[in-house]
């Protein structure tokens, strides 16, 4: 599509979309990301290594491969897209595409908090709470979780701060349409259109700000991760 | 069976076979440190161990490792005091005391008032809304022991209990908890260094070296 043939663009829009986006993703992966994060810091299986590199080969790939991927898996002779395709429902080139390349994109960065928060947390309180005679999922939930938690809400800000910004995965899957134009993207709109030189500096002054005070928070949470863990002994 | 207890296990790691087998109800495992007495209390509990062998508690078999037997911890029932108390940093004093499902409170067998007992024979009225970190060695340690005692335990097993512990507490606290075991009939394995925990507290004395 070229590029004149595009909408114009639209900052708030924009913004309101690369919001929406992040959070989205952020809240999809968080149940995967926890569950990954646990096996992989607190179980030994068969094929972990393997896992644990799929996991995080989205961080070292090239994003634009991931889309390339990710667009096989879900275009309509994929095996995931296929099938979607029977129920009549096309992923590309929309908003839920947008929100799944930045789901597999960013969730790396939630499931390695996850795992550290959870190795951070010393067994022997679990194994305190099961002679007690809680059953293992009741232990989790209380004891494992609670301890964790600041350090995964980090480990999601984290995530959540990445995905405001992913544009290579997403531009693949997703394309630059009115729907899926994020900021990152709005802005990819912008090079070409010098004459909005403020819809741009606004997309910019707006990037930095999310992004800066995610970061703030992430900080924040990890630090208060570290003094929840220094509490006993 | 006549033995309260009776244990068989190989523990590669340790590269050494502790067996302990007796009829007495209140056993103490006395030895140097580091010669296994926290991991013998550990099997027990049945918590990580890489001891493979038998134990059978109270009639029961609880590890049977030929046919793959094991009783998961949640639900062998015992008091587990461990050395460094290890109470959930997240939680009150309450909390960490009220923390077992099987706990007494509420039950018709008069578990409000076995909980209030508790409470003042270790002395931790005074703490009840603290939180772990603001809590000594000491206070630790009584709150993780009014913590397994409060789980209706059917097996008490103490890692140095009273380690942490100054003096006349020590005292007060030992006599306080040799007469309670003896009124419950709770039995115990105690992994000690102290010869005088172990004449108020065990009627059997196992070396283990």
């Amino acid at each position: 599509m070229p590029l004149s043939a595009q909408p114009p663009v639209d900052a708030g829009a924009a913004i309101g979309a690369s919001l929406q986006v992040a959070l989205l993703c952020t809240v999809f992966a968080a149940p995967l990301a926890i569950a990954g994060g646990w096996l992989l810091a607190r179980r030994r299986f068969f094929g972990k290594a393997l896992v644990s590199a799929a996991l995080f080969a989205p961080m070292v790939l090239p994003p634009v491969v991931t889309g390339l991927l990710l667009l096989e898996v879900f275009g309509h002779d994929g095996p995931l897209g296929g099938a979607l395709a029977m129920l009549g429902v096309s992923i590309p080139f929309t908003r839920a595409a947008a929100v799944i390349a930045a789901l597999v994109v960013g969730m790396p960065l939630f499931v390695m908090a996850a795992r550290a928060a959870f190795e951070g947390v010393d067994r022997s309180y679990d194994e305190v709470s099961a002679t007690l005679g809680e059953r293992p999922w009741r232990t989790f939930i209380r004891v494992t979780l609670p301890l964790a938690w600041p350090g995964l809400v980090a480990g999601a800000v984290l995530m959540f701060a990445r995905s405001l910004g992913e544009f290579g995965a997403t531009i693949v899957l997703a394309g630059n349409s009115g729907e899926t134009r994020t900021i990152a993207i709005a802005l990819y709109s912008l090079l070409d259109r010098p004459g909005d030189a403020s819809e741009t500096r606004i997309l910019v002054g707006a990037s930095l700000a999310i992004s800066l005070a995610t970061l703030v928070a992430y900080e924040w949470l990890n630090r208060r991760q570290r003094r929840r863990l220094e509490l006993d002994e | 069976m006549s033995e309260t207890f009776s244990l068989a296990l190989e523990f590669s790691r340790l590269r050494r076979t502790i067996s302990i087998s007796s009829a007495a109800r209140r056993i103490a495992v006395v030895g140097p440190s580091g010669v296994g007495k926290t991991t013998v209390l550990r099997a027990v509990a049945g918590l990580a161990s890489d001891g493979t062998g038998t134990i059978h508690v109270l009639g029961e078999s609880w590890q049977d490792s030929a046919t793959g037997h094991r009783v998961p911890a949640w639900l062998r029932g015992v008091g587990w005091v461990p050395q460094d108390a290890r109470l959930f940093p997240h939680a009150t004093v309450a909390e960490n005391l009220r923390w077992s499902p099987r706990g007494t409170d509420g039950g018709a067998d008069g578990g409000a008032d076995r909980g209030a007992e508790v409470i003042e024979a270790l002395e931790l009225g005074g703490l009840l809304e603290r939180m772990p970190k603001s809590l000594s060695g000491g206070e630790r340690q009584r709150v993780a022991l009014g913590r397994a005692l409060l789980s209706s335990p059917r097996l008490l097993l103490l890692d140095e209990p009273f380690a942490a512990l100054d003096a006349a507490l020590h005292a007060r606290v030992r006599s306080w908890l040799a007469r309670r075991i003896a009124a419950l009939r709770i039995p115990i394995l105690l992994a000690s260094h102290d010869p005088a925990d172990i004449a108020a507290l065990a009627e059997h004395v196992h070396p283990l070296e």
